[in-house]
């Protein structure tokens, strides 16, 4: 039956066959290097493309750029790229959220526009404390995005609608707050200044690294023990070494480039963390499945008992608050908050990262780090392109191409999904 | 025969004029099979409802369970009762695997509140090895799976709240010959570990297969309480239809009985 003899290949994607319990009709073990590989390569063909095509392409950027123009991947340019992307990084992370409902949010940029102005307001015209001002604008993120979950799932509003409504609502009270000042600069040297402003000393940045492949290998290794215990089907010592190999190259390389520079930026670590906490949110939580269950099919949650609407308004909730501060981090870039912050392409840039990262318009697929492959390529193109000297023109038609073919890539890959009875969406 | 576990009589539901079912009685014991019948329209689906409470009965009807009368107003008091409903649309989610599909809405947790998937696993397992039915990987996502191993998933999640009455809605409808073959065997499976099975069919064969008793409905009203084994093909059509003369024994007196010699064999 072909659905077994591909249902193996998700198996062996989590390298879950082998161990205790093996089924005669599962295909290969993952044990040897060469069954491995075997299970890669089923697994590719199956439509399971997983971030392979992102990494690629981010490779690809990085060869093409630094042949023409051999400041691209200096550690300087690399670090401030890092920078540059945590905002718009933080409205896709909260955007993922979103488009794993299958809904879609368009008042992200707006909203982070709203938080920025409300920050500048409060910190500069009315003299509060920056710390104070910093959690009033991300409150109000938050009540904005509970306000869009409420009117979308308790008067069964379609979200596209009401987020229509407050990209333009809520640019509206933006402008309307910023009265006629067209920007109001904030102090280059108080906390708003510091998110970005700050980088860490080399040995804080080692620390983190040693910290999160700790955790990580004792984590697996633990879970790997008990499955054992359990006499369920484990992965090799080998396997979890491995895949804490794959993962120690981008985080010990990433460390090492920033170090050569000013070290590890706070913008970037506060938005890799705000990824990583959302991820494991996502896959290791009762609230995290609810999302799941919800974008996969909503009247199958509604029937397990799962509170949907409770679901829906929270999630829009937190990609709103997400988006608030993405636009702290605006204001502490630019010094400023103006008119037009998160009026731009904001709004455009932070969906496109989320797709070109992986996650699925159609609800039900996709994960956190997504937010954060999709930002490096976009930045990466907006960093090339910008060292090349080109305009906003072309950057706009390469970043068109690059989400197509991310978006096209999808597409093939979810046929792959269907022919091999794996399933759309 | 031991008391039933569920009994009803006289359950009547009305919906604006229309009266769907009038003075209705049904009971299923443990460890036994009644398939409900009737023809489109019947009512079947409404005394489901009825019992699973999705839409509560009108006054005036009696239920008890275990001999004790009870009323069942939502889905949550016949959950708690120990009914439990699969509706033929099986209401999986695609996107999530085996394990999460079983576990949905009802997660194993361990101490600061992440899902204790292990755990979870370990008790799928254990429950599908108690079905006998075999996959085999339970992190594939369900979407990968055949219809009939997607029945048995939806039936296996339903008794992770220990029930004692199975209401199975058309579960056959849209399988395959091998895959009805392996639902029915779980059905078996379900009657010998002694529970009460309730199977709604239009399919004859299946019946004849695995029940012990059907219940015929027709019009709303009861139209009669058949043992499968003494009971023929062509009495049980002519219950659902409402005549002794109908389309199925025309055509079994035309070709000389032969489809009732073949139907009957047990």
């Amino acid at each position: 039956m072909s659905q077994q003899t591909h249902a193996t290949e998700d198996a062996e994607v989590n390298g879950e066959n082998t161990g205790a319990r093996r089924d005669p009709r599962l295909l290969a073990t993952v044990a040897s290097p060469s069954g491995w590989l075997e299970a890669v390569k089923r697994s590719l063909k199956g439509g399971e493309l997983g971030p392979a095509p992102v990494i690629v392409g981010l490779i690809l950027i990085g060869i093409v750029f630094q042949s023409m123009n051999d400041r691209f991947l200096s550690p300087q340019n690399l670090s401030n790229l890092t920078v540059q992307i945590a905002a718009v990084g933080l409205m896709t992370t909260g955007v993922i959220m979103v488009l794993l409902l299958g809904e879609i949010d368009l008042s992200i940029g707006s909203v982070a526009g709203l938080s920025a102005g409300v920050l500048a307001v409060l910190a500069v015209r009315h003299g509060v404390s920056e710390w104070i001002a910093i959690g009033v604008a991300v409150g109000i993120g938050l009540l904005v995005g509970l306000l869009h979950g409420f009117i979308f799932a308790k008067m069964g509003v379609p979200a596209f609608v009401v987020t229509l409504a407050g990209l333009l609502g809520w640019q509206g009270l933006h402008l309307n707050l910023m009265g006629s000042d067209g920007s109001i600069n904030t102090s280059a040297t108080g906390p708003i200044a510091m998110l970005t402003q700050t980088y860490f000393v080399p040995v804080v940045g080692w620390f983190l690294v040693a910290v999160a492949l700790i955790v990580y290998l004792v984590s697996v290794l633990l879970v790997e023990r008990r499955r054992r215990q359990a006499d369920l089907p484990y992965k090799p010592l080998v396997e979890v070494l491995f895949r804490a190999f794959l993962l120690a190259l981008p985080l010990m390389g990433g460390v090492w480039i920033l170090n050569q520079y000013k070290g590890v930026p706070l913008a970037f670590l506060i938005f890799v963390g705000f990824v990583v906490i959302l991820d494991l949110v996502l896959r290791k939580t009762r609230y995290g499945r609810m999302v799941y269950a919800v974008g996969g099919n909503s009247e199958a949650a509604r029937r397990a008992g799962i509170r949907v609407d409770f679901v829906r308004i929270t999630v829009f909730g937190i990609a709103s608050m997400l988006a608030a501060i993405g636009g702290v981090m605006f204001v502490s870039r630019n010094f400023a908050a103006s008119v037009s912050t998160g009026g731009g392409e904001e709004l455009m840039m932070a969906i496109a990262a989320a797709v070109i990262g992986g996650t699925s318009l159609f609800g039900g697929r996709g994960n956190a780090y997504s937010a954060l492959l999709g930002g490096l390529v976009l930045g990466a193109i907006t960093s090339g392109l910008l060292l090349l000297q080109m305009d906003t023109s072309v950057r706009f038609m390469i970043t068109a191409a690059v989400l197509l073919i991310a978006v096209i890539l999808d597409a093939i890959s979810r046929r792959g999904r269907k022919t091999h009875a794996r399933g759309g969406g | 025969m031991s008391t039933p576990i569920l009994e009803l009589s006289g359950i009547s539901k009305t919906f604006g004029a229309v009266r769907a079912l009038s003075e209705v009685d049904f009971h299923v014991g443990a460890g036994e099979v009644v398939a409900l019948l009737g023809d489109n329209g019947a009512g079947k689906s409404t005394l489901v409802k009825v019992i699973s409470g999705a839409h509560p009965a009108d006054s005036g009807g009696v239920m008890t369970w275990d001999g004790t009368p009870v009323t069942i107003g939502t889905p949550a008091d016949a959950q708690r009762l120990g009914i439990a409903t699969i509706y033929q649309d099986l209401a999986l989610c695609d996107n999530l695997d085996i394990v999460g599909n079983l576990f949905l809405g009802n997660e194993r947790l361990h101490f600061p509140g992440t899902l204790d998937e292990v755990e979870m696993e370990r008790r799928a397992v254990e429950l599908l090895d108690s079905l006998s039915v075999s996959i085999p990987s339970l992190r594939v996502p369900v979407a990968a799976l055949s219809g009939g191993q997607r029945q048995i998933i939806a039936i296996a999640r339903s008794l992770l709240g220990q029930p004692r009455v199975v209401m199975l809605d058309e579960p056959t409808a849209a399988l395959g010959v091998a895959q009805t073959a392996q639902v029915l065997d779980l059905i078996e499976r379900l009657r010998d570990q002694g529970l009460g099975v309730v199977l709604i069919s239009h399919n004859m064969a299946d019946v004849r297969a695995v029940a012990d008793r059907a219940m015929v409905l027709r019009l709303g009203r009861d139209a009669g309480d058949f043992p499968i084994a003494e009971t023929s093909y062509e009495e049980i059509v002519a219950a659902i239809t409402g005549a002794s003369d109908n389309p199925v024994s025309r055509r079994s007196t035309r070709t000389g009985s032969s489809a009732t010699a073949t139907k009957d064999k047990e």
